[in-house]
């Protein structure tokens, strides 16, 4: 019911601006003074949308004001800088005309009436009563008027609240439109989504860091330990057993280190996704072609996602498709970056079969960029990638 | 006893004065180890490429190893410590260690550290340093001005161009042998490795730089061949 203030202060306001304006319109500075109608206009949305909140808390602020920890002084050069709305001047206008006169009323008949129904015993001792052409001017009849006002109290109290829902509902379809909440909870889904993809990527690193500050270390230090070892022993079966134990602990190396790779791959960070390519193709069991246009570095998350779709695109050559030859081709032209991954072999894959690029799709969707298989049944096979390096 | 094998009086290897930079304290104390096992010199044992451009800013060793990544940045400190140390003392030899190794490095290394000196310099992969003998073996080779690149790292060079013309044209015998000249053997090493005699080898290597188009008289035949196999020639 805290309309009833703001539509005064807002009739008040609006009433003066509009009025000295336009009195004082033909000396010029009334025109000055009604430029500043959407201001306040602005203003009052915006608080309103604060009470707004109160009781729904969804709703959102649709201006910018520079952040919850601006200034009011920032908040308003923000404000001064928006194009007029007419939903709020409308919104406005609707406050200091009628909303807050409807409030007003409905707030003085929710309190007079059940009030001296309530009061009823009290009163009829001073004076007869006559509420709503009922007399009452014995205690007996006090009574259930006391009862009736109990009553009226409680529907008095849905009511208060029914029309302030309505108020609500009319200040959010004025001033929070579906379409701009939707835009707004699209943002939010994009800005998770990117932020879950860059903790991802973060959380891979650290494991990758971990592995190598820690497994890795002692692998190598055992591989030396049984090196020296090695030395150590004369011919013999002892020999052979450190010998063997030796090769294993290298073996345990190689795998952990191809993990690694397949985890956060060092030269990535370090040289870039050309040369993350090259070792890529340079791995590969089947002969991989290489025809890379990329000058400097692109942003990580983009140059992440595509050495994760040529080397599982790579994979899936190497397991399934019984190719011969594979060629990988990148380019940027613009602003958008090119991959394609190519082989000669049979055909047939279906992305959906829980292979690896489903889940690369995902990433790449995350920051605006497409995945598309084409592998027709004698193939060739086809894997492209575009995403924007913006 | 089968540990004079590695020691510098055994071999007739000269003892060399060597620092070494290694974050990890493990394989710090395990590389020190070993080196000082084999005779050689240790003059520090440092955690980070500051500490070993200070060192070598006041020393001068015969031979500096040093591991690629460490603090602060855990990206490639080593490697940029190496170029550091090459661009004020050409004459001391290096040998870089990774935990995994990767042909983009091999680029770096070459680029900025084999043009502009005549020392050694050497890329292994960290587990090499357990086969002690053939570490140690590197280490003399790299220190008497070699280049020393691991054999996963010519293998995957090999890999990357294998579909190209004249590679094609090698016979199973030159590619094994382009392979050890590429990880920077000597002929008679090349010779003993496969158990054919020295002509044999000095012969392959005649075929392989004629079919290759290289420089047979080239100085440096390793950095030719490497160069070759990065493809930009």
């Amino acid at each position: 019911m805290s309309t009833v203030p703001v539509g005064l202060v807002v009739l008040v306001a609006l009433s003066a601006v509009i009025g000295l304006g336009a009195l004082t319109a033909v000396i010029v500075v009334g025109l000055l003074l009604l430029t500043s109608v959407p201001l306040i206009t602005t203003v009052v949305a915006e608080v309103e949308r604060a009470r707004l909140r109160l009781v729904l808390p969804l709703a959102h602020s649709t201006t910018p004001g520079g952040g919850p920890t601006a200034t009011p002084r920032e908040r308003l050069r923000a404000w001064r800088t928006l194009p007029m709305s007419w939903s709020e001047l409308g919104y406005a206008v609707l406050l200091a005309t009628v909303l807050w006169v409807v409030d007003a009323l409905v707030l003085i008949l929710a309190i007079a009436v059940p009030g001296v129904l309530l009061l009823a015993p009290l009163l009829v001792r001073v004076d007869t009563m006559d509420v709503a052409g009922w007399q009452i001017d014995t205690a007996s009849e006090a009574w259930p008027a006391f009862g009736i006002g109990l009553v009226a109290a409680a529907t008095v109290a849905y009511l208060i609240t029914a029309l302030a829902c309505g108020q609500a509902a009319l200040a959010r379809l004025l001033l929070d439109p579906l379409e701009a909440r939707l835009v707004d909870a699209v943002n939010q889904l994009r800005r998770s989504r990117a932020g879950l993809v860059d903790a991802f990527e973060a959380e891979r690193r650290r494991i990758e860091r971990d592995l190598h500050d820690g497994a890795q270390q002692r692998l190598v230090a055992l591989t030396m330990t049984l090196g020296q070892a090695e030395l150590e022993l004369d011919r013999g079966p002892g020999l052979d057993l450190v010998t063997k134990a030796h090769g294993l602990a290298e073996e345990a190396l190689a795998e952990l280190r191809a993990t690694v790779r397949g985890i956060h791959p060092q030269v990535l960070t370090d040289h870039g996704l050309a040369a993350a390519i090259h070792e890529l193709a340079g791995r590969s069991p089947v002969p991989v072609d290489t025809d890379l246009h990329l000058d400097g570095r692109l942003p990580t998350p983009v140059e992440t996602a595509a050495y994760f779709v040529v080397s599982e695109a790579l994979t899936n050559t190497a397991r399934h498709s019984g190719a011969t030859t594979a060629q990988v081709h990148a380019w940027v032209t613009g602003q958008m970056l090119t991959v394609t991954v190519i082989d000669d072999g049979r055909g047939g894959a279906e992305p959906a079969d829980g292979s690896g690029l489903t889940g690369l799709t995902a990433r790449l969707e995350a920051i605006d960029g497409t995945l598309e298989v084409t592998s027709p049944p004698g193939g060739p096979t086809t894997v492209r990638m575009t995403c924007p390096t913006t | 006893m089968p540990d004079d094998l590695t020691t510098p009086a055994a071999t007739g290897r000269a003892a060399l004065r060597i620092v070494l930079a290694e974050d990890s304290a493990l394989l710090r104390e395990g590389l020190a180890g070993i080196l000082e096992k084999a005779g050689h010199q240790l003059l520090a044992a440092v955690a980070d490429a500051d500490a070993l451009l200070a060192y070598t800013a006041r020393h001068v060793p015969d031979v500096v190893v040093t591991d690629i990544r460490m603090p602060p940045t855990h990206t490639d400190e080593g490697l940029r410590a190496a170029v550091a140390i090459r661009a004020r003392h050409p004459g001391i030899a290096i040998v870089l260690l990774s935990a995994y190794i990767a042909e983009a490095y091999v680029a770096d290394l070459l680029d900025s550290t084999a043009a502009t000196s005549q020392a050694g310099i050497g890329y292994l992969l960290k587990d090499r340093v357990g086969h002690v003998r053939e570490f140690l073996d590197s280490l003399d080779r790299v220190a008497q001005g070699g280049t020393v690149v691991d054999p996963d790292v010519v293998r995957h060079l090999l890999a990357r161009r294998r579909n190209d013309g004249p590679l094609t044209a090698l016979t199973e015998r030159e590619h094994e042998v382009l392979a050890l000249m590429a990880e920077g053997y000597t002929n008679p090493t090349i010779a003993a490795r496969l158990f054919v005699s020295e002509a044999a080898v000095r012969k392959h290597v005649g075929n392989i730089f004629a079919k290759l188009d290289l420089d047979p008289d080239s100085d440096r035949r390793v950095t030719a061949v490497l160069t070759y196999l990065r493809g930009n020639r």
